[in-house]
């Protein structure tokens, strides 16, 4: 769906913060992680055509970003910002989640309908008059969230959905994102949180300085202990549990954890 | 020796029709390390803002109860009087920046020149917290223009910078990369062994297990529990109040070890990985 090639970017033309990317994305759900200031949230914003590559073409569709209009980029591409504040301007919830689809031409009706669709997701649909500043922070970001699922657009980037939110705050993100799987789209989430991304990504990239270091199955990424320290992120902590008690195999999950735990201690 | 004093406090926003904070009480002993735990909305951070003043004199609102804050009863003084004993970092590290300065170094210099620290220990300060936030490559950058990571950084050194009696810190690390958090929370450890007084305010309860001396349990606005890790995320009634416990403390409980001779599960990495190698497997 994406393909990318010795994609280079700066943005002062002195310190590179991309370089030479080469990348396929298909429809596998993708984590994307790797230390702060690696150059994350910046190539997302490059396949969102938000900046300009300075060398290398990014492919969505067989189209190159550049040649798309922002309007058609807008139909395809979906991307929730690292920082809610970068992205609300309405006045109340519903004129914010409803921009989007309209700015997309749908019609006012197919609009707030999507817009209260997304909105009872994440749980604010009680709140649809309030004007978002007075939000808080996590509800600022659930609604970052709607306002981009409402748009239904094919590829979805979360840029760190998962800050400020408590368990049920992450339990309705994941099942957004599950919803968005079934619906075959793309979904790509940069994210600092390591179990999230073992419950949910197939595929996981680990960027540093600019780079992919490393790519794969989660699962894999997760078993390369070293390269992933290197990139100043770790394994989950259920991974390390495993790993101190000597399981020969990369857990992942909780429930792989009391399987096999249950399978092989003697009954008590 | 107690540096926070907690007593009744009471709190609703103006225009809110319930209690933000009610019938708040607890206090804590200089150089303790308190987490402070709860769902979305519990009160967290108008806990922490209470602790700095901000509430109630910049949001105003209805106020009761009292409390102290290194000794200072924090209705009857000002935000500026109070911050000289009170650091508070924010829970978006956006709205803490001064928008009026023109790079990270000035940033972090601007409440140090404000105190009146002298020239040349501002700069043994801001070179040190660079350092130790590892920010040192971007000290140039227009605040603005750094990465959602560097900005935390950024809102975190200048706090450290002021050396405050006694830190608040709302969700500090929830931008930051694993290694980068913790590198924060053990830093904030080593601050708080000195003798600061650290009140941090987090929904990764690995770290709260595996940093803090006591937890705070809010739930819509009242204590619920305030004890150490063990004993609190060893409750039954957790998942009620909106919160789950560390996942150590959850493979554990799921396969019923407990620590010896005690009632509680274990909380961190190193206490599950005794209990199970105890278990046989
Ligand atoms: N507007 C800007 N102008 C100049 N440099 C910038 C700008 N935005 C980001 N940078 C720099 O580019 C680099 C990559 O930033 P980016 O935001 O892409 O990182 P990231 O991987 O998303 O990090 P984080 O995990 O902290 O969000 C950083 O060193 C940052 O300081
Ligand atoms: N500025 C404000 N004006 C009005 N009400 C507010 C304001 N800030 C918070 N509240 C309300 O006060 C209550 C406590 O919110 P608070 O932000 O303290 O919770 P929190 O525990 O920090 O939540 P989170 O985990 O989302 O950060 C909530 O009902 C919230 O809606
Ligand atoms: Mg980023
Ligand atoms: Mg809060």
């Amino acid at each position: 769906m994406i393909k990318i090639a010795n994609l280079s970017f700066s943005y002062n033309k002195e310190t590179p913060v991309l370089t030479g990317i080469k990348l396929e994305f298909d429809r596998r759900s993708t984590a994307i992680i790797g230390q702060n200031g690696a150059g994350k949230t910046t190539f997302v914003k490059l396949l969102k055509g938000l900046l300009k590559a300075d060398e290398g073409e990014i492919l969505i569709h067989d189209h190159n970003v550049n040649r798309k209009t922002a309007a058609q980029l807008a139909r395809t591409i979906g991307l929730v910002f690292q920082n809610p504040n970068d992205q609300i301007f309405k006045r109340t919830v519903l004129d914010e989640v409803m921009f989007g689809p309209l700015n997309i031409k749908m019609d006012k009706q197919t609009a707030k309908e999507k817009a209260i669709e997304a909105l009872k997701m994440v749980e604010l649909d009680g709140k649809l008059e309030m004007n978002p500043h007075d939000l808080s922070l996590s509800e600022k970001k659930l609604l970052c969230i709607a306002s981009v699922v409402a748009m239904e657009t094919d590829i979805i980037i979360f840029d760190e959905p998962t800050i400020a939110q408590d368990h049920g705050g992450k339990e309705k993100i994941r099942q957004i994102i599950q919803a968005l799987k079934d619906k075959n789209k793309l979904v790509m989430t940069i994210i600092h949180d390591m179990d999230f991304v073992a419950e949910n990504f197939e595929r996981t990239i680990v960027f540093t300085e600019g780079k992919v270091l490393l790519d794969g199955d989660t699962r894999y990424v997760f078993s390369q202990k070293e390269l992933l320290e290197t990139a100043c992120v770790e394994a989950p902590g259920i991974t390390k549990l495993a790993e101190r008690l000597g399981f020969k195999d990369t857990v992942i999950t909780v429930e792989e954890f009391i399987n096999l735990k249950q399978t092989c201690s003697p009954p008590r | 020796m107690k540096r926070i004093v907690v007593e009744g406090l009471k709190y609703k926003y103006p225009l809110a029709d319930s209690l933000a904070l009610n019938d708040v009480t607890f206090d804590i002993k200089q150089g303790e390390f308190i987490g402070i735990i709860g769902k979305n909305l519990a009160g967290k951070s108008t806990l922490c803002q209470a602790l700095v003043g901000l509430v109630p004199h910049f949001y105003k609102g209805a106020y009761g109860g009292k409390v102290f804050v290194g000794g200072l009863e924090v209705k009857n003084h000002s935000i500026a009087d109070i911050s000289l004993k009170v650091g508070m970092v924010f829970q978006n590290p956006f709205t803490q920046v001064t928008g009026s300065k023109m790079t990270v170094y000035e940033e972090i210099a601007f409440g140090l020149e404000n105190i009146g620290v002298p020239r040349s220990e501002i700069i043994e300060r801001i070179d040190s917290v660079l350092n130790l936030l590892k920010i040192e490559q971007v000290k140039d950058h227009n605040p603005f223009d750094l990465s959602g990571g560097q900005m935390q950084r950024m809102a975190i050194a200048s706090i450290i910078a002021m050396k405050p009696d006694i830190l608040v810190l709302d969700e500090p690390t929830s931008q930051l990369d694993p290694a980068g958090s913790e590198e924060v929370f053990q830093a904030i450890q080593s601050l708080s062994k000195q003798g600061i007084t650290v009140i941090l305010a987090e929904h990764k309860m690995e770290k709260i297990a595996q940093y803090c001396d006591r937890v705070l349990l809010l739930n819509n606005g009242k204590v619920v529990d305030f004890d150490t890790p063990g004993k609190v995320f060893s409750r039954e009634d957790l998942e009620e109040k909106g919160v789950t416990a560390p996942v150590y403390t959850r493979v554990c409980k799921a396969l019923g070890v407990k620590k010896a001779g005690t009632d509680e599960y274990p909380v961190t990495l190193e206490e599950a990985e005794r209990v199970l190698r105890g278990d046989g497997a």
